[in-house]
């Protein structure tokens, strides 16, 4: 069953290949036709140094005339091959890195369209992989692939014909006993799967261990566990000690015994060449050539297979990066969808149903009324799931019923990125871009230095800017320490500053900055949200006063909604949050 | 400095001495294994000059039974190469990941910081693995190869001597091609290493900032980005790939041109008598031989050099000192003395500005100390001298009137329960987390559970306290981490118990609760808290204002509303109008 399933996810996957190599075609038929003449060409060299050995006849009697013209051949033919397989190679990587380009370009491009729920729920570090590693490895595997399978294919024939042309009987001595040392080789990797098998669990057991204690170093050392831990890891390192040996040294078997099997095949060729040399069937440069071929003739079929486990490997890559492209996009905007233009701000939820996980129901029947200016607050603990109503409002998620609508219109009738344009957006997660100050204040949006500069003023953020090393074309990126967490919030700030959207979403917003430059930057907060809708996760106890609704959520639910003396009067989760507030200790 | 260039081996010199025999046997099986073949050729020669020229067919059967001979102890030879150089690879990484982790475990947290933990993890895992397989592979063809071209030149010197300087001439131009097309291709694959770099930043910047990039609606622009950098990748990769193509046919064509002289040569020589045919057939053998172990060891040498380059990252760490050493015996404490003392202490991180400058202060046993103050104040900084996980680079930090400098780690951290900022678990059991505090019974496990407030926590899994803990505690949320590593705090009974902004993710009620518990503690710890919050301190017997790595103000909380300017602005930005409402 799961076999068959796997056949033709397989073949599923070769035709998407396929696909992307069909643009190649004509290049890849030439590095066919390449291939079998560069294989030829060099194949036929063994013959002409046999034939100019057999002009050496013996003291005296050499025929230079005769191995001047077979020399004459081999720099023809040798300087032919080269250019020939150069040319190969280099359309070999043009076709493979075409395919690549065209693979990660339709990768990013879904990428960028997934819903925030894959992104949410996917390790990012297995997203990245996919595109960069995954693609990469595909590539290696079909560039492998491509040269060594027909350059492999056209070795093996060539070889064959020549050397029935030198002699049948002989030829069939090579062919019989050739196979054997794929046998072997067959042998031995099946034996040693599950050893490899075992290395690498154990590895990634050892991986888990050493990135939590690393990783958690403060915590080791303020425990003194520091021993403890490497005992723990000095058990795992063992184990895997052991089991990469077996796996290593077994593997590496394989080497020996196919080169064993070639040495048996060369002297038995020797043995049968030479008594046909005696028996006069076959010339001293015959056997040469001929013992030139049966050199090569077992290496082909040991590249092919370790080809064909390239290949399949390469595959799988494929069959990863393909089920990401694949991956359900974001609902497209509807047909009809309408641009929201100077958005009022009337927001509305009418019965709304939502839960990330179809049995962990979340917000059940949630109805909400938010007149064009008003300010929502959204209260309760960390990690309580404030960030879905969020993810609700800018549509990242969307609703499993009722509907959520702005200015009377349902979100989904709405054109998203015109949605996602009414919205002015300070999450806590203070993410910035690869970029400069400048790109990261303007976010894509044409803006005169003018104008940016305004704009940082309004958020504070203007005199630390200036006191960066390259002021406003300081590069900075989301990981390099070079801004504390509190610039970067404000440089957050200073984003939505630059063009204040109608409607504002303010997600703790300042949890970062300290309280004394946050004052400050709450007088601009308090212009800005002035007449516009906002819905801020709030902390601070003046801005939950001051909103017109406040949204009381506990493990990811609303469960209390109303103004501040509703709430109070109700004598609920919220009076007792507010109650602690100012409750004496001890 | 120049001398440091060699020393990335050393390390691993000196590691591969517990496998020295294993590490001299392997690559000498090897040779011996090269050695055989490189007969091969010679029994070939006397087939074709004896046993054809003479026709005797005996001599060429007993020839045969000499090459399988020679292959047969050709394979016990190698196989016996391979298990060495297995087990001598499969060791020394073994054992110097072990020195690695130790080493890790010892250094500095300056040092930590200052190379990054994800880098750390690296190197113990991928980087150790890439020099294991180097090691593997020097072991078994570093010397091999270059024997076999070698010993090829010289089994031709010994049929011919004028022959042999062809060989010479053949070598000398492989070399040069081949490395030289490498170093050409270098700087082209560095750059392919570039933009791949930038496609692999677009990827994840696109990834974690994804709410931002859709937010602004920059999704078209990354795209565009995206795009550009990946044609540049093509380029260049068409590029690099077109200079390392090069290599396999100039080999090819610089072999044949060798074979067209040692033809063109031996003719010359059969014709006045100085040379056999088979001796000639042997000539072309060892050539053929050559292009064939010249094109391993091109191949060989980029996987080694890659390893060495591993070597060298994780030699970075190895030579790496620790900074800090503890002493073995225990100090004397002064019994009356305060749990905690900083006298002027200047704490300044390798060259920056000072997280801390000229504090002191006194937290005495039972008393609770509240430090606040803005981001980058430099709070955390000045708990983390207290279990020495930083020197102070000025003044003395001193716990139960003995310089911290003077404890043994483990004396010293056993008496502190150390809340951190970031709340770790390890994969194990709640009861496994909470027993890195002490051996404790069920009894004082519950105890500190109920303190932390962190009953519920366990109540509401299946298997009570022990229940399974994933790696890094991501089977619990934010909180409830918090709280467990509160309760693994409280489980030792500290002397001193520090919390590191450890409430943040407490709602104001927990928060409170959990306050309450802390000051009625029957083992009265001395009590450090950290926080932003000024709810969270302002009933502590004495509160540290920090700014800046100065303390702006001490004291109770009505005092420093007095005379504390920096206090008060905190405190008014949280609790503005409520007070007076």
């Amino acid at each position: 069953m799961k076999n068959a399933k796997n056949k033709t996810s397989r073949r599923e996957t070769w035709k998407r290949l396929l696909a992307y190599i069909r643009k190649s075609l004509p290049l890849l038929a030439l590095t066919i036709v390449f291939a079998g003449a560069t294989v030829g060409l060099s194949l036929y060299i063994p013959i002409l140094c046999g034939r100019a050995i057999d002009c050496m006849t013996g003291t005296g009697t050499v025929d230079f005339d005769g191995i001047a013209r077979c020399l004459v051949k081999i720099g023809i033919c040798a300087s032919l091959c080269g250019i020939l397989q150069w040319v190969m190679n280099s359309l070999n990587n043009r076709v493979a890195y075409r395919v690549i380009r065209d693979v990660r370009r339709d990768a990013f491009d879904t990428l960028t369209h997934l819903p925030l729920s894959y992104i949410d729920s996917h390790p990012h570090g297995g997203t990245v992989s996919r595109v960069i590693a995954d693609v990469d490895q595909f590539a290696d595997g079909l560039l492998l692939g491509f040269t060594q399978f027909f350059t492999g294919i056209a070795t093996i024939v060539c070889t064959l014909v020549f050397m029935l042309m030198i002699h049948p009987l002989i030829t069939l001595a090579v062919v019989v006993l050739t196979p054997l040392s794929l046998f072997v080789a067959a042998f031995i990797a099946r034996r040693t799967y599950s050893m490899f098998r075992l290395q690498s669990e154990t590895r990634a057991e050892l991986t888990a261990q050493i990135n939590e204690v690393i990783g958690g170093q403060p915590v080791v050392r303020a425990f003194s566990r520091e021993s403890d831990c490497l005992a723990e890891f000095d058990g795992i390192n063992d184990k895997l000690e052991k089991a990469s040996l077996r796996a290593v040294f077994f593997s590496s078997i394989t080497n020996p015994s196919t080169r064993f099997i070639n040495n048996v095949v060369y002297a038995a060729v020797c043995l049968t060449g030479a008594l046909a040399v005696i028996g006069g069937s076959m010339t001293v440069g015959g056997l040469t050539s001929f013992l030139a071929y049966a050199n090569q003739y077992t290496k082909p079929f040991n590249e092919i297979s370790g080809v064909i486990t390239e290949l399949q490997n390469a595959l799988a890559c494929a069959e990863r990066i393909f089920s990401l492209i694949d991956e359900d996009r974001e609902t497209p905007d509807k047909p009809g969808a309408v641009s929201l233009a100077g958005a009022e701000g009337e927001v509305r939820a009418e019965h709304v149903d939502f839960s990330y996980v179809p049995d962990r129901e979340l917000i059940r029947d949630l109805n909400l009324v938010v007149k064009p200016g008003q300010r929502v607050a959204i209260v309760g603990p960390t990690g309580c799931g404030k960030t879905t109503i969020i993810n609700l409002l800018m549509r990242f998620y969307d609703v499993d019923a009722g509907s959520i609508l702005v200015d009377g219109r349902d979100l989904r009738d709405i054109r998203r990125d015109s949605l996602h344009g009414a919205y002015g957006m300070v999450l806590q997660d203070t993410w910035m871009l690869r970029g400069t100050v400048r790109e990261n204040i303007a976010m894509g949006r044409e803006a005169s230095d003018e104008e940016i500069e305004a704009a940082a003023r309004a958020a504070h953020a203007h005199s630390f800017i200036r006191r960066l090393p390259e002021g406003y074309d300081t590069v900075i990126s989301d990981d390099g320490g070079a801004l504390s967490a509190g610039q970067r919030q404000l440089l957050c700030i200073a984003r939505v500053m630059l063009a204040i959207p109608p409607m504002l979403i303010l997600d703790e917003a300042t949890s970062s900055i300290d309280t004394r430059t946050e004052m400050k930057i709450q007088n601009a907060f308090a212009a800005m949200m002035r007449g516009r809708t906002s819905f801020i996760v709030a902390h601070r106890l003046s801005t939950i006063r001051e909103a017109d609704i406040i949204l009381v959520m506990k493990a990811g639910k609303i469960i209390e909604k109303g103004t501040h003396d509703d709430l109070l009067r109700a004598g609920g989760f919220y009076a007792d949050l507010w109650g602690s507030q100012f409750e004496a200790v001890g | 400095m120049r001398e440091q260039e060699s020393d990335p081996l050393k390390n691993l010199f000196r590691t591969m001495r517990t496998y020295a025999l294993e590490s001299v046997l392997g690559p000498l099986f090897k040779l011996l294994e090269a050695m055989f073949e490189l007969f091969v050729p010679l029994v070939v020669a006397a087939i074709v000059d004896r046993g054809i020229a003479q026709g005797d067919r005996a001599f060429v059967a007993s020839r045969f039974f000499l090459l399988i001979g020679l292959g047969l102890i050709g394979i016990v030879c190698s196989i016996t190469a391979q298990y060495f150089a297995a087990k001598a690879s499969v060791g020394c990484a073994a054992k110097l990941r072990r020195t690695l982790y130790d080493r890790i475990q010892r250094l500095s947290f300056s040092d930590l910081d200052r190379i990054g933990v994800p880098t750390l993890i690296t190197r113990l895992t991928g980087d150790l693995n890439t020099v294991q397989n180097g090691l593997n592979l020097a072991l078994r063809l570093l010397l091999r190869s270059p024997f076999v071209v070698f010993g090829a030149m010289i089994m031709a010197f010994t049929i011919d001597a004028r022959a042999s300087l062809i060989f010479l001439g053949v070598i000398l131009v492989l070399g040069a091609v081949v490395f030289g097309v490498m170093l050409a291709s270098v700087p082209a694959y560095k750059k392919v290493q570039g933009e791949l770099d930038s496609l692999t930043g677009s990827t994840r910047e696109n990834l974690a900032g994804a709410r931002v990039i859709r937010a602004f609606r920059m999704e078209e622009g990354e795209r565009g980005k995206f795009s550009s950098h990946n044609d540049a990748l093509y380029r260049r990769q068409l590029f690099a790939g077109r200079i390392s193509a090069l290599t396999n046919p100039m080999t090819f064509v610089i072999l044949n041109a060798g074979i067209i002289l040692l033809l063109w040569t031996s003719g010359l020589r059969v014709n006045e008598g100085v040379l056999t045919v088979g001796q000639t057939v042997a000539l072309y053998n060892y050539m053929t031989q050559i292009l064939v172990e010249l094109v391993k060891f091109a191949n060989l040498i980029v996987s080694i050099s890659k390893a060495v380059s591993c070597m060298k990252r994780i030699d970075e760490v190895l030579t790496t000192e620790p900074a800090m050493s503890f002493p073995e015996s225990d100090p004397a404490e002064d019994p009356d003395a305060p749990a905690v003392e900083f006298r002027n202490v200047t704490l300044a991180y390798t060259g920056g500005e000072p997280a801390l400058a000229g504090v002191s202060f006194t937290v005495g046993r039972g008393e609770t100390v509240g430090i606040i103050g803005g981001t980058g104040a430099g709070k955390t900084s000045l708990v983390a001298l207290i279990p020495r996980f930083y020197d102070a680079t000025e003044g003395t930090v001193l716990v139960n009137g003995a310089d911290v400098k003077s404890y043994p780690a483990k004396t010293l951290r056993g008496k502190i329960g150390y809340v951190l900022q970031r709340a770790s678990l390890f994969r194990g059991t709640i009861r496994s987390n909470l027993l890195w505090g002490a051996d404790a019974g069920d009894e004082e496990l519950a105890e500190a559970i109920r303190s932390a407030q962190a009953a519920d926590v366990v109540s509401a899994k299946e298997d009570g306290v022990d229940s399974a803990v994933e790696q890094n505690g991501r089977n619990f949320s934010g909180g409830q981490r918090q709280r467990l590593t509160i309760a693994r705090a409280l489980v030792r009974r500290p002397e001193i118990l520090i919390l590191d902004d450890s409430a943040s993710a407490l709602d104001f009620a927990t928060d409170a609760a959990l306050r309450k518990e802390l000051a009625s503690l029957p083992y009265r710890p001395a009590t450090l808290i950290v926080s932003q919050r000024t709810a969270s301190i302002r009933h502590a017997d004495r509160i540290i204002v920090l700014d800046d790595g100065r303390v702006a103000g001490m004291g109770k909380h009505d005092e420093l509303l007095e005379t504390c300017p920096v206090y008060r602005e905190i405190y008014e930005s949280q609790y503005r109008k409520e007070e007076t409402a």
